[in-house]
């Protein structure tokens, strides 16, 4: 049969064709591509009138094959399959190819963008030609749904989805979930305490009867794909048996070694060797520091096990790993500080009296190493004068380049509780107020009206070396203030820096195991910025809260709420259409040598011992071609990327050159 | 190791304890330095300012007279030490800027291909290739008990940065820490010292040079190591004049980073150029170095 293939260009409105001549790209794939019966440009392919264009070609034309030069295929390719499914067409029998990113946005020059374009529609067109009927998978849903950090953002998504009466495991590295917040005082701009609104849904999610919690626990290794993951989990040992444990806390209470919390306390307060990191951990059974037990260090003490009333301790444990299966998976991961130390001339580490941002919101905690007062190092005096320093680490070249967005309310919350616990003038050194969501623009003329100084200035040094005889045994902070044009010396007893929040240090590794993507400065890749946030290009795995780039409380929170919105919709579907794109061996020619079970990345190749062939399984194959390359007798076959698809794409680039060989030899000219 | 050397003007003569010092602890060190024959000035920070081109021209001259058998050069003070490198990275960067030098430079029937020489500092030297353990197992005499404030000034760290922190460096911090010596926090570290504003303006150059004595001695520093010329002059020969200024009575030692590394291996004092300082450093030096002996 005689293919009738039908190319439609985008203009993209000027996206495309401000750099492509897409009017002459059309007429040309008409009159010089081998069974192109019709060639169209459009304004916007995509739209209604776009797709209905297609869709009456197709019955018009009686065409067999449908080439659209559009945008990427990451968001169109759905649209124009559906279009030509709409008209009776098979939609594996659509090809997408890119005009736009791979061409218009990153050409210059008009004539030879247009000449690009000309070889990937005659790419296309040669592929598309080739490119047979296929039909999707249907792969059941897995009502259960893995979330990753036990955050506020983690925490409502899973609660979300365990009042909607689906099963959730929550997997939550530290000894408790609560996140970042836990350590919070006050929250920005309403100033509700954070722990009051915060546990109320720690212990909804410790004890609802749809949600399994595994805290210091990492995701160790995911296979499988939407609907139907396979997680495997580490319960990393806590020396404690939690059946037996009834969270009493006195082996806490008798624990004889104190070693500084870098985690909870932020390194601003201690902890015991065996801890709970707060009073209102979920759960409340405490784990042992192996790295800073007595016992692990020298063989010596078991004072917890000796007074432990129910012989909850267990110095042997070790950790355990947990297989799951899972429909869909919820990342939130959260975010980590950025090293102060990194920025010397501000002197974290060398100054006692300069604090990072949370070491002060333990400070601030009532129920923090200094109850909640105000104090400088010596844990004492009461600072008179206090600077906050903004963007360190953020909007600076040298670190990152991000604003992190939420530094600026959490500043001026800082600002207030100086105001409110202390008789303290506040300084605050900021590059620009960033103040602009419900009701923060409100909070920052609230401080204004409160008296806390703004200086428009980033800080070029925090130091104790005094010029003048009011700066002896103060900090000074050297500042431009630009709004003023002058240098300035402010003299201070207490400094407060403002980190940046920067990617979890591991993200990328976790981004690997999950498949996907992450962000040049390190944040989970949404599938599209604007309209598909939560999203990520791996259907079945959804992003949710500072994981995905700097985000306040109710940012996140709304987050979470989107991805369990979003799972909720996979798994109410019940089952879900994958791509038929993936690999099929001839088990006829099969030698069963195996090389393809252990290449797979995926693990979708299982070997028959019975006939002694492998064989591919269909619902885990995710199509990359791995086995078809390194199949020794060449008898695995990719669909949708043949080597005959393959190598006519090749000829179709080459379109040009190939014309001219044929010109140089004329026998070669037929009809 | 063999090293192309690139003394500059400062060190003929008021930092011949610089040049002298320098070559006795590379001497010590196995380290072979080899005088760039026919060597020219660097013009300062001064010639840049007047005329780009010809400043680049006259500092590229030295790298073109750079043995082909060498790739690294070792510039001990911070102004040529910059402008070496400096040069390198603008011929580097702007291929029009490197075939005008190369013209200039081919009036002398001498070239230079950006990149070819490796401008070094001694003390990143001595930090990254020899190191902590080769420098203790050097040590004769153990700086203990001696308050020693580092002093990097502005032109080493910055802007070419790759070597230390530019705001707070600290390689000569942890040097002198292997050494024995007690290094006192000094704040203001990379701080300038004024440089050429003496010529310019007195009351501000003694404002910048009291600051930086002021915080030695509010740590009380017993000496100031110094690794640049500039730095060594004002803070040493206008200490009196500060004094005479600001009614104030210090009396701090200022001396070359290589001279108390002479002392600390063991080094000839008179062969490291003690006594050439106008703030006389060795009493300070003796007094403490033999109190802890003593001790």
């Amino acid at each position: 049969m005689a293919e009738r293939v039908g190319v439609y260009i985008c203009h993209c409105g000027s996206n495309i064709a401000g750099m492509v001549d897409v009017e002459q790209v059309a007429k040309w794939a008409g009159e010089n591509l081998e069974g192109v019966v019709v060639s169209r440009d459009y304004k916007f392919m995509c739209s209604s009138l776009g797709q209905a264009m297609i869709e009456e070609d197709i019955k018009k034309h009686n065409l067999t094959h449908v080439v659209v030069g559009a945008c990427s295929p990451h968001l169109h390719e759905k649209t124009f399959r559906k279009a030509c499914q709409n008209a009776g067409l098979n939609p594996y029998l659509c090809q997408m190819t890119n005009l736009r990113e791979h061409v218009s946005w990153v050409s210059r020059d008009r004539e030879k963008a247009t000449e690009k374009a000309r070889a990937l529609v005659a790419a296309a067109v040669e592929r598309v030609k080739r490119q047979e009927p296929l039909q999707p998978l249907s792969v059941d849903v897995n009502p259960a749904t893995l979330v990753i950090g036990g955050g506020i953002a983690g925490l409502q998504a899973t609660l979300e989805l365990a009042d909607a009466g689906y099963p959730v495991y929550v997997v939550e590295r530290r000894p408790s979930i609560g996140g970042h917040m836990a350590q919070f005082d006050k929250t920005f701009p309403t100033l509700d305490c954070s722990a009051c609104i915060l546990t109320p849904k720690m212990s909804e999610a410790g004890q609802h009867p749809n949600v399994t919690l595994y805290t210091y626990s990492e995701v160790d290794e995911v296979s499988g794909s939407v609907g139907h993951f396979r997680v495997r989990i580490r319960r990393k040992a806590r020396m404690v048996t939690e059946d037996k444990c009834t969270g009493c806390g006195i082996c806490v209470e008798k624990c004889p070694r104190k070693v500084v919390d870098e985690d909870f306390e932020a390194g601003f307060g201690y902890r015991k060797a065996i801890y709970t990191p707060f009073p209102q951990a979920v759960p409340r059974i405490p784990v042992i520091d192996v790295h800073s037990c007595i016992w692990f260090e020298r063989q010596k003490c078991r004072a917890c096990e000796k007074l432990c009333p129910t012989g909850a301790i267990d110095f042997e444990q070790k950790d355990e790993i947990i297989e799951l299966e899972v429909g869909n998976i919820i990342v939130a991961t959260g975010w980590n500080m950025f090293d102060c130390r990194r920025i010397p001339q501000y002197g974290y580490g060398r100054l006692a009296n300069v604090f990072t941002a949370l070491e002060f919101e333990r400070m601030c905690n009532a129920a923090g190493p200094t109850n909640g007062k105000i104090l400088l190092r010596d844990g004492k005096t009461e600072p008179q004068t206090v600077a906050i320093v903004h963007c360190v680490g953020s909007r600076d070249s040298n670190h990152n380049e991000y604003c992190s967005g939420i530094c600026c309310m959490a500043a001026l919350k800082f600002g207030h509780l100086v105001l409110e616990k202390t008789k303290a003038e506040v300084y605050s050194f900021y590059i620009d107020m960033r103040t602009n969501q419900k009701g923060y623009e409100e909070f920052y003329h609230r401080l204004l009206e409160e008296g806390m100084h703004f200086v428009r200035g980033k800080v070029a040094e925090v130091t104790d070396a005094a010029r003048r005889p009011d700066e002896a045994g103060k900090l000074i902070v050297q500042v431009e203030d630009t709004l003023l044009g002058k240098q300035r010396r402010i003299p201070v007893d207490m400094v407060i820096l403002m980190g940046a929040l920067e990617p979890q240090t591991d993200a990328k590794e976790l981004g690997l195991k999950l498949g996907i993507s992450c962000s040049m400065a390190g944040w989970y890749t949404e599938r599209h910025p604007k309209l598909d946030p939560v999203a990520t290009m791996t259907d079945g795995i959804f992003v949710a809260g500072t994981c995905q780039g700097p985000k306040d409380i109710p940012a996140s929170v709304a987050q979470g709420a989107a991805a369990a919105a979003r799972v909720m919709g996979m798994i109410t579907k019940r089952k879900v259409w994958i791509e038929p794109v993936v690999a099929t061996i001839d088990e006829s020619r099969c030698s069963g040598c195996r090389i393809c079970n252990n290449i797979c990345p995926y693990n979708a190749i299982e070997y028959d011992e019975a006939k002694g062939v492998s064989r591919v399984i269909t619902a885990m194959c995710k199509g990359c071609g791995t086995c078809v390359a390194a199949c020794p007798a060449g008898v695995i076959s990719g669909a949708h990327f043949s080597n005959e698809q393959v190598f006519a794409e090749i000829e179709g680039i080459l379109w040009d050159a190939l014309q001219e060989e044929k010109k140089a030899e004329p026998q070669a000219v037929t009809g | 190791m063999k090293y192309a050397y690139y003394p500059g003007c400062s060190l003929e003569c008021n930092s011949a304890a610089y040049d002298h010092s320098v070559r006795a602890v590379a001497d010590l060190l196995g380290i072979e330095l080899r005088e760039i024959d026919d060597w020219n000035c660097c013009g300062a920070t001064e010639y840049f300012t007047q005329d780009e081109l010809a400043a680049c021209a006259v500092i590229a001259r030295n790298l073109a007279l750079v043995d082909p058998q060498l790739d690294q050069v070792v510039a001990p003070c911070a102004a040529c030490y910059l402008n070496l490198r400096k040069v390198d990275h603008l011929m580097q960067e702007n291929p029009e800027l490197e075939s005008k030098v190369n013209q200039c430079l081919a009036a002398g029937k001498l070239h230079y291909d950006p990149g070819r020489v490796r401008v070094r500092h001694l003390l990143d030297l001595i930090y990254s290739d020899f190191g902590e353990a080769t420098l203790r197992d050097k040590v004769v005499q153990p700086l203990t008990g001696l308050r020693v404030a580092c002093y990097y000034g502005c032109q080493i760290v910055r802007p070419f940065h790759g070597t230390d922190n530019p705001e707070q460096p600290t390689k000569l911090d942890e040097v002198f820490s292997w050494l024995g010596a007690e290094v006192v926090d000094f704040p203001v570290k990379a701080h300038c010292c004024g440089g050429h504003m003496t010529q310019i303006s007195e009351p501000q150059a003694f404002e910048m040079i009291r600051r930086l004595l002021a915080n030695a001695e509010e740590y009380k520093a017993d000496v100031i190591v110094t690794m640049c010329p500039m730095c060594q002059l004002n803070l040493d020969a206008y200490q009196a004049r500060v004094n005479g200024f600001f009614h104030t009575d210090y009396k701090i030692p200022i001396i070359f980073f290589t001279q108390l590394l002479g002392v600390a291996f063991g080094l000839d004092w008179k062969k490291l150029g003690f006594g050439k300082e106008i703030v006389p450093a060795e009493p300070v030096l003796r007094r403490k170095l033999t109190a802890v002996a003593a001790a």
